[in-house]
């Protein structure tokens, strides 16, 4: 398994199928009674946040604890380490100090996972960074679709919305495109960045054209930023033109998933009762970050180090 | 390699349990002593329990499912009512997984309750006693048993825990530097027990 | 002082044209001598057979930091990293703090320069007042203080204002001064990291579009041939912006233009670490660009080889690739990626490359006495360099005070063996020498 996750590029369509196949046997855990797992007893993992996420931080602690290992959060209300008066790199090496074996790092700016790990010894997991990516929510979306469709490699899907600025969206087309489903990006041309097709995705700026040939239609937030930058007229013009409501999901087969990567702008990218709707499974979604995370930490942190030395000692 | 064709002494087999390659020296059991054996357990087990009552067979993966669906299917051929069987992962449980890294977890299915039942463990060799260690914190996060019993096929010695089957099909004496292979049909296709050196 | 003889060399002076075996004998902080063959048993022998014998380089655009930012670099520190680097000028960007745009800062640069005595440091001007765009600065004041400035710039922001441009470029002509841009039209590279394309995409940090720079490079030509102003464009970063400079030169503008060695030798694939030492400003640009880049310094399109050398603290390098100052200092590898880019791979000669980082960027700032001819009687300004000899980049071994750079580790083909200044030897072998000459 890779040291660290800091993007899906890393991940091949079996590494993906594995990490699944682990989740799967999680989940089973969580209803039991006794919920907890003493797999990664002494090990600790901090959660540290350049970014407020109560839920993606909650749900990595959650996952952490769950396999027994100890937590730590570190959250930085400021955006950066230099309004600490510290450099990013004095926050790895402190972290290093502490003898973490796993970092998740949540961070405002691109790349900064990817530069932590080139400081610390330990895993670094990316819990999403800028608009690079979110790949436990990639993961977290392709099991809650390989819940429903048992070939991921015969679906169509839509990412509806703004690509340019989404690491959810990033995440999800790599993992969707290595698992061989058909993605199509659609949202206003100022949202889709430039130089997209090479990423394997077909591009629509018309979603009622595509809808009625999806699997998946995957609605992605709007901020209300995106006025003021003139990327958008207005977010009234946005709900009209990609915003996915009731007149829309009629459109849509009816087989085909709703998905949202949350917190959402109900009206706006989405309408409430289509959010709510039976062919919405965000709340899925949310309930399985948790085995997706347990799997992932399971997996990453399962071997120590210096363990590849002392390994085959004992006989079977 | 075809797991069927794992029986001549010498023959290096890619082995599929895990623990890389491996050279078998000797057949120590073959189909025949393998059914009996699982047989005998399976009275052993009814008459040490004074009957099917309470009782529940879980068999520890990889191969220790298969042996313990045999022996439940044996119990309910002799007894006459179907008794509960399932299986349980410990892989989760193990206290080498920082050592070996993680393996690929199987499913966990118990079909009942566990609270005030006699679980019997059933495992394919008891070596070091490391997977029952495992195997007795992993029932107990899934309920109370009133008792838990132990049944092997083969017990090659060399443990490292304070632990002892109930009912062994085969006391195998070993050297530690030996490994013991049990090849199950369900999964490798025969029924053989093997002896030889790991690579 | 001291005389040295340095003998057995390839002389390569484009002032002069002359490219051949020669001695040279520099004596009482002049050019002596320039012969085949010149006895002087006085004289210290410096052995530069295998070796060429040059002006000494001339950077049109370093940062010194100093005034305001001496924990990053000071005026002796860049002068000591300048001298290693082959150099005997410098000129001084404004953007310190406080900000050169008056006669009292920038004849305190120049004068700090002096008293350093390892190069000449010739203090740029600011545009407008605090480098905001709503003023002038003190423009005349300052050509005709003691520093002399001839080069006025902005240098970190581009002038957005058209109207300041246009009256910057009419009040200069009179002193026959230099406009200097920094081609960036602001509103189009808010936020920027790096360069607009394929890859920032992918890396998810926000683009810098070429467009940024060459919509000011146009207005700026337009602006050159209505006043009749001299005009160098700065760190030229993309193919569009050599065309322009390209076509202006054939409509005879008087416009100049120059490339820094990380332009002509990255492309933006150097983010996919997001290293911040390769974080700069214009960011670095796709391969086509690199390419009209080399193809514009071969051509002459592009005068001159300046390194923006632009020291930055570990701690503010050490910063998440968003939060960190873009810049990269380059005095110390200039040479080195000149030859390994350039004329290692046949785009440029060695002529050539001297014109480029010594006789042309002299020649734009009107500095006399610095980039050659290396004639008897002119101020003994020279460099002696290896073409051949390796060197690894090791940025803790350097005299800049800073190490921010992406190319630590990197071996290059050509070396700075000995820089001499007014006559005496600055830096020998990558160590600078503390002699300094008569301020």
């Amino acid at each position: 398994m890779i040291k660290h996750l800091l993007s899906m590029d890393q991940l091949s369509a079996g590494d993906i199928t594995h990490i699944l196949d682990t989740a799967e046997q999680l989940q089973g855990v969580t209803d039991r009674p006794i919920k907890k797992l003493p797999t990664l007893r002494g090990r600790t993992v901090c959660n540290l946040f350049y970014e407020a996420s109560t839920r993606t931080r909650i749900s990595f602690e959650l996952a952490a604890k769950r396999l027994s290992a100890d937590v730590i959060n570190f959250s930085a209300d400021s955006k950066s380490s230099v309004a600490k008066g510290e450099s990013f790199k004095d926050t790895a090496w402190t972290l290093e100090a502490m003898g973490v074996d796993a970092i998740v790092v949540r961070h405002g700016s691109s790349g900064a996972p990817q530069q932590l790990s080139q400081w610390a010894t330990a895993s670094v997991i990316n819990a999403g960074d800028g608009a690079h990516e979110h790949p436990t929510q990639a993961l977290l979306d392709l099991f809650s679709m390989r819940q429903r469709f048992k070939d991921l490699s015969d679906l169509k899907v839509a990412i509806v919305g703004d690509i340019v600025h989404s690491r959810v969206a990033r995440s999800n087309i790599k993992a969707l495109v290595t698992m061989g489903a058909a993605v199509t990006v659609c949202g206003p041309p100022t949202l889709i960045p430039p130089g997209v097709r090479s990423w394997g995705v077909e591009v629509s700026y018309d979603l009622d054209a595509i809808l009625v040939d999806l699997d998946v239609c995957y609605v992605l937030r709007v901020q209300a930023e995106r006025q003021s930058e003139q990327l958008l007229p207005s977010l009234r013009e946005y709900a009209a033109l990609w915003g996915l409501n009731s007149k829309r999901l009629a459109h849509l087969p009816e087989h085909a998933l709703v998905m949202h990567p949350g917190p959402m702008n109900r009206g706006v990218e989405i309408a409430a009762d289509v959010s709510e709707s039976p062919r919405s499974i965000i709340l899925d979604q949310v309930a399985n970050g948790l085995a997706v995370r347990m799997s992932l930490l399971y997996l990453m942190l399962g071997r120590t180090d210096d363990a590849e030395v002392a390994a085959g000692v004992t006989g079977a | 390699m075809a797991p069927g064709a794992a029986g001549a002494p010498g023959t290096p087999v890619a082995a599929g349990a895990p623990g890389g390659d491996f050279t078998v020296k000797a057949q120590v059991m073959d189909p025949d002593e393998v059914r009996r054996a699982l047989v005998r357990i399976a009275h052993e087990i009814v008459e040490a329990n004074r009957g099917t009552g309470d009782l529940v067979v879980l068999g520890i993966r990889t191969r220790g499912a298969p042996l313990a669906e045999r022996i439940a299917a044996a119990i309910a051929s002799f007894e006459g009512d179907d008794l509960p069987s399932g299986a349980i992962d410990v892989a989760l449980y193990r206290d080498d997984v920082a050592l070996r890294g993680p393996r690929r977890l199987e499913s966990t299915t118990v079909p009942v309750d566990l609270d005030g039942r006699v679980v019997v463990l059933v495992d394919d060799v008891l070596y070091t006693g490391r997977t029952i260690r495992a195997a007795l914190d992993a029932v107990l996060d899934l309920g109370r048993p009133r008792a838990i019993r132990l049944a092997v096929l083969v017990d090659r010695g060399h443990r490292e825990l304070p632990i002892r089957p109930d009912h062994v099909g085969k006391n195998l004496p070993t050297a530690a530097g030996e490994a013991v292979r049990v090849h199950v049909r369900e999964i490798d296709g025969d029924d053989v027990v093997l002896i030889g050196e790991k690579k | 002082m001291s005389r040295y003889l340095i003998s057995g060399g390839r002389v390569v002076d484009p002032a002069s044209g002359r490219d051949g075996h020669a001695d040279v004998l520099i004596a009482e902080g002049v050019v002596a001598g320039v012969a085949e063959r010149i006895d002087a048993p006085d004289a210290e022998r410096i052995d530069a057979s295998g070796a060429v014998v040059a002006p000494a380089f001339v950077d049109m655009h370093a940062h010194l930091r100093e005034p305001g930012r001496e924990d990053e670099e000071t005026i002796a520190s860049a002068s000591a990293a300048a001298a290693c680097g082959g150099y005997s000028a410098i000129c001084a960007m404004p953007n310190t703090d406080p900000v050169a745009d008056s006669a009292s800062v920038v004849e305190k640069v120049w004068r700090a320069g002096r008293a350093v005595g390892l190069v000449e440091v010739v203090a740029a001007g600011a545009l407008s007042r605090n480098l905001e765009g709503h003023k002038l600065a003190d423009l005349g004041e300052m050509a005709m203080s003691p520093a002399r400035v001839r080069l006025f710039t902005d240098d970190g922001n581009g002038v957005q204002n058209s109207l300041l441009a246009r009256r910057a470029m009419e009040y200069l002509a009179g002193f026959d001064a230099i406009y200097a841009e920094h081609c960036e039209d602001a509103a189009l590279a808010a936020g920027g990291q790096m360069h607009e394309g394929e890859r920032a995409s992918v890396l998810g940090l926000r683009g810098i579009p070429a467009e940024a720079e060459e919509i000011m490079a146009a207005r700026d030509i337009a602006l050159a041939k209505l006043t009749g102003c001299r005009l160098h464009l700065l760190h030229v970063s993309t193919a569009g912006t050599v065309e322009l400079v390209r076509r202006a030169k054939a409509e005879g503008a008087a416009v100049t233009a120059e490339a820094t060695p990380h332009h002509f030798t990255l492309t933006d694939a150097a983010l996919d670490g997001y290293d911040p030492n390769a974080k700069v400003n214009p960011p670095l640009r796709t391969g086509a660009d690199r390419a009209a880049i080399v193809a514009g310094l071969a051509d002459g399109t592009i005068d001159a080889i300046a390194t923006d050398h632009a020291p930055h603290a570990p701690e503010e390098k050490d910063q998440e690739l968003t939060y960190a100052p873009p810049g990269i200092a380059g005095l110390e590898t200039a040479l080195g990626l000149t030859i390994t880019e350039l004329v290692a791979p046949g785009h440029l000669t060695l002529m050539q490359a001297v014109a480029r980082l010594a006789s042309t960027p002299a020649s734009i700032l009107g500095l006399d006495g610095h980039g050659g001819p290396l004639a008897p009687g002119a101020p003994a300004n020279v460099v002696v360099f290896d073409p051949h000899g390796s060197v690894t980049v090791d940025p803790a071994r350097w005299a800049s005070t800073a190490r921010n750079t992406p190319f630590a580790g990197r071996v290059l083909t050509g070396r700075v063996l000995h820089t001499f200044f007014g006559g005496s030897e600055t830096a020998r072998d990558g160590a600078p020498l503390g002699a300094a000459v008569d301020a």
